[in-house]
């Protein structure tokens, strides 16, 4: 499953859409909602995503997986609007034979969608907030890296 | 002419007031002309060139890619997923 949801994450549900009798392990990663960024503390994220690229983004890196290991199935599901402290933001999860593929499969996929999908996050501070990727501006200004 | 829709987001929306802008170009314009046209529009696009990269139909191009009646441009800031 390939999705991009405004609900909370069921992960297993993502886990079992990856289940399969052929697989000898399953690796999942969790992205969640840190407290803290830059020794600032965070209130929440919001992430907001040009929903239809990034799913075809989406898809590519699932493609791409395929193509390099030997997997049986691999979902991603990414969470917009806001996430609060703790909750998930995005899952991945990858089934293959064997438990090398699994985690070097998974590790990718996760890397990949930072570098190329359309998603943005916005951390929200008692004091501002800002979009991440700007770093060098202060609380509450939006501009772009010096 | 040709017109294109451009899709901003995040700080680009911020920044634009809106989330997408209609733009009619010359023929043989490139995506470079869309960043161009906004940039004369608000100013402070300016500081961007070089730091976004561009989107047509849900396809990452370089700013030389040539526009055609209808594309969709997109805007992508520094994205952060994940």
């Amino acid at each position: 499953m390939i999705e991009i949801t405004e609900r909370p994450i069921d992960t297993q549900t993502v886990i079992r859409s990856v289940e399969d009798p052929a697989a000898g392990g399953i690796d999942v990663f969790i992205g969640t909602t840190r407290n803290h960024s830059r020794h600032r503390d965070v209130l929440a994220l919001e992430y907001s995503a040009y929903a239809p690229m990034a799913l075809r983004t989406l898809e590519q890196i699932a493609g791409e997986v395929r193509q390099r290991w030997e997997v049986r199935n691999i979902s991603i599901v990414h969470r917009i609007g806001r996430v609060e402290i703790g909750e998930a933001s995005v899952v991945i999860a990858v089934s293959a034979a064997h438990r090398s593929e699994a985690f070097d499969a998974c590790r990718y996929a996760l890397d990949t969608l930072k570098k190329e999908v359309p998603i943005w996050k916005k951390e929200f501070f008692t004091d501002g907030e800002v979009w991440v990727g700007l770093e060098g501006t202060t609380p509450g200004e939006y501009g772009f890296p010096r | 002419m040709i017109n294109v829709n451009v899709k901003l987001f995040a700080i680009a929306k911020d920044i634009a007031g809106c989330d997408e802008i209609a733009l009619a170009l010359e023929p043989g314009a490139t995506v470079s002309s869309v960043l161009e046209t906004l940039i004369e529009r608000l100013p402070r696009f300016a500081q961007w060139r070089g730091h976004v990269r561009f989107a047509v139909n849900y396809e990452y191009v370089s700013t030389e890619h040539p526009l055609a009646e209808n594309d969709e441009v997109a805007i992508i800031p520094p994205v952060s997923g994940g």
